[in-house]
């Protein structure tokens, strides 16, 4: 039997640089998602902590045996969380994380790999720059963490998919911005959801994309948390720009009959691609 | 100058309406970035134009109509017709309004100073009313709401510490002709947002008049310029006149002071602002 579980989308709306009351708004969610059944509740970036930290970077951080992750740690006793914090490391780095807390342990950190440092982006400034792209085993089948900007990164999935997730788990503080004529939604919402749609049915993969919601400084977040099945179809869909806490079930047998009907990871060819690459690192710049 | 003829429509886009949209975005700002503060909801000069009219009813929906305050500040130059579209306003939306006329302390202080240009007496015009609201926001404990759009804040058309001073603006991301559009779509009175805009500040004055171009052209232009980064050379084969974008782009260098805190000479390691580093909205 394929593991089958109920993930719940916590689209929560931190509270910037005040993780005690955004402690309290996880216990909100988790109660909530216990009444739908969750067995994985996964939450979005630096909801921990809120997310235009700036120079509260270092206050908020803490490192992972720090008493917050405990406090999270203990609430994973019974179903399982991805929580998004600051991580302090031990030689005073600083990185933008997401880890999976299951039955009081902490299974696997993801370090966000790639920082925007761009436009209204500023994360380079404040953060270290996470090292490993790695899948991972948990209950739920092998997954992958990959945080917000890591996956406009198509690499970054690519290696997830190669190293055997089935689940690309996915926390977000993706800002609303661009509007257009007759849209329901802006137009960064608009690209997540094509970049989402577009792993899902390129690797056969279940995709999990949590975003907040919520105002930084006149910076809206846009929600719209959505799980998207192994064939590219839509299994959930939170709302934009509020809060809410909605639940899908996952059943990973649907990913190996889409990769049986369309066995593309099977034929991807690694050793081509790494000799393209090598070839690609050795040309002069 | 020669503004661009509406025959010849530059080849750009121009800025996008989507009134639902916005109206969700703002109406979820204004209640989040006033509620979070503690604050008992908003103050607003109220001056019968488009822009307070549309900030004033984006606000009755996002906190209620008990929690907004109209302030109308006429001064006796001021047209009849404006106080009468203030009061429309707050009919339409369900607010509440009070008049405070700022006659008597504006002409105090000018008997001293009878030479006065009309720009000083307009800009004193916009502080007084700026102190006018200030005041209310501590007497009620509510914030300032701002008014001030994105053309406006662009080319510098605005009241330094007067008509642009405000703790919370849902309009300064919006051009002139979106808040037309979502002025419309929430329900203003027709006969505010279609008025040709003023400062009233002296009788007779227009925006359009002011500035020298009208709202339409110069929104196309600077949405261009500014939210899709055409360069000027760009601009020009777009078919902008010239003139016009050279006149454009100035304006917005020359007006940037406007849009930033006073400069601090730094002495220290850690200086406000440039390496003290925090978020407005800080624990909030």
């Amino acid at each position: 039997m394929e593991p089958r579980f109920t993930v719940s989308l916590a689209q929560i709306k931190p509270r910037l640089a005040d993780v005690p009351a955004n402690l309290e708004l996880y216990e909100r969610a988790v109660r909530e998602a216990r009444g739908q059944g969750a067995d994985l509740v996964v939450f979005p970036e630096l909801s921990l902590t809120g997310y235009h930290l700036k120079d509260e970077v270092q206050a908020v951080g803490e490192k992972l045996d720090g008493p917050v992750l405990g406090r999270l740690r203990e609430l994973s006793r019974d179903l399982a969380l991805v929580v998004g914090f600051v991580e302090e490391a031990s030689d005073y780095r600083f990185f933008n994380s997401a880890a999976l807390l299951d039955r009081g342990e902490m299974v696997h950190v993801h370090r966000k790999v790639y920082l925007p440092t761009y436009g209204m982006f500023d994360e380079n400034r404040y953060f270290a720059r996470g090292g490993r792209i790695a899948a991972f085993d948990s209950r739920f089948g092998r997954a992958a963490t990959l945080v917000c900007e890591d996956l406009w990164h198509p690499s970054t999935a690519h290696v997830a998919a190669l190293d055997g997730a089935i689940t690309l788990l996915c926390p977000s503080s993706s800002p609303a911005r661009g509007v257009r004529e007759s849209t329901e939604q802006d137009d960064n919402a608009r690209t997540w959801e094509l970049l989402n749609r577009a792993y899902a049915v390129a690797y056969g993969i279940f995709v999990i994309y949590v975003n907040r919601v919520g105002f930084e400084d006149g910076v809206g977040f846009w929600g719209g948390s959505e799980v998207l099945d192994a064939s590219g179809r839509r299994v959930v869909k939170a709302p934009y720009y509020e809060e809410a806490v909605v639940s899908c079930e996952i059943d990973l047998a649907a990913a190996r009959r889409q990769r049986i009907m369309s066995p593309l990871l099977r034929d991807e060819d690694v050793d081509l691609t790494i000799r393209e690459l090598q070839r690609i690192q050795g040309k002069p710049q | 100058m020669s503004a661009p003829s509406a025959r010849t429509r530059p080849a750009t886009p121009a800025p996008p309406l989507n009134a639902l949209l916005l109206q969700r975005i703002l109406t979820a700002f204004i209640r989040d970035e006033v509620t979070k503060t503690g604050a008992a909801g908003v103050v607003l000069g109220l001056s019968g134009g488009v822009d307070s009219s549309l900030a004033a009813g984006l606000a009755a929906e996002a906190l209620g109509p008990e929690n907004v305050l109209g302030i109308e500040m006429p001064y006796r130059t001021s047209s009849p017709e404006s106080l009468a579209h203030a009061d429309a306003v707050a009919v339409k939306f369900g607010f509440e309004t009070i008049r405070i006329d700022i006659t008597p302390q504006l002409d105090a202080y000018f008997e001293r100073f009878p030479d006065a240009s009309a720009m000083r007496r307009g800009n004193k015009m916009a502080r007084e009313r700026m102190t006018i609201l200030y005041d209310h926001s501590m007497r009620l404990g509510r914030l300032v709401l701002g008014t001030s759009n994105k053309t406006e804040l662009l080319l510098g058309y605005g009241t330094l510490y007067g008509d642009m001073a405000s703790a919370v603006n849902p309009l300064g991301d919006l051009y002139k002709t979106q808040v037309w559009d979502l002025a419309k779509a929430i329900g203003v009175p027709a006969a505010i947002v279609e008025k040709p805009p003023t400062a009233d500040l002296t009788p007779g004055q227009t925006d359009e008049g002011d500035l020298g171009f009208s709202y339409e052209e110069v929104d196309h232009l600077l949405h261009a310029m500014v939210d899709h980064r055409y360069e000027a050379e760009e601009l020009v084969a777009a078919g902008f006149d010239p003139a016009f974008v050279t006149a454009v782009a100035t304006r917005v260098q020359r007006s940037q002071f406007k849009r930033r805190l006073p400069v601090i000479a730094k002495v220290s390691n850690r200086t406000i602002d440039r390496d003290f580093r925090y978020a407005r909205d800080w624990g909030l």
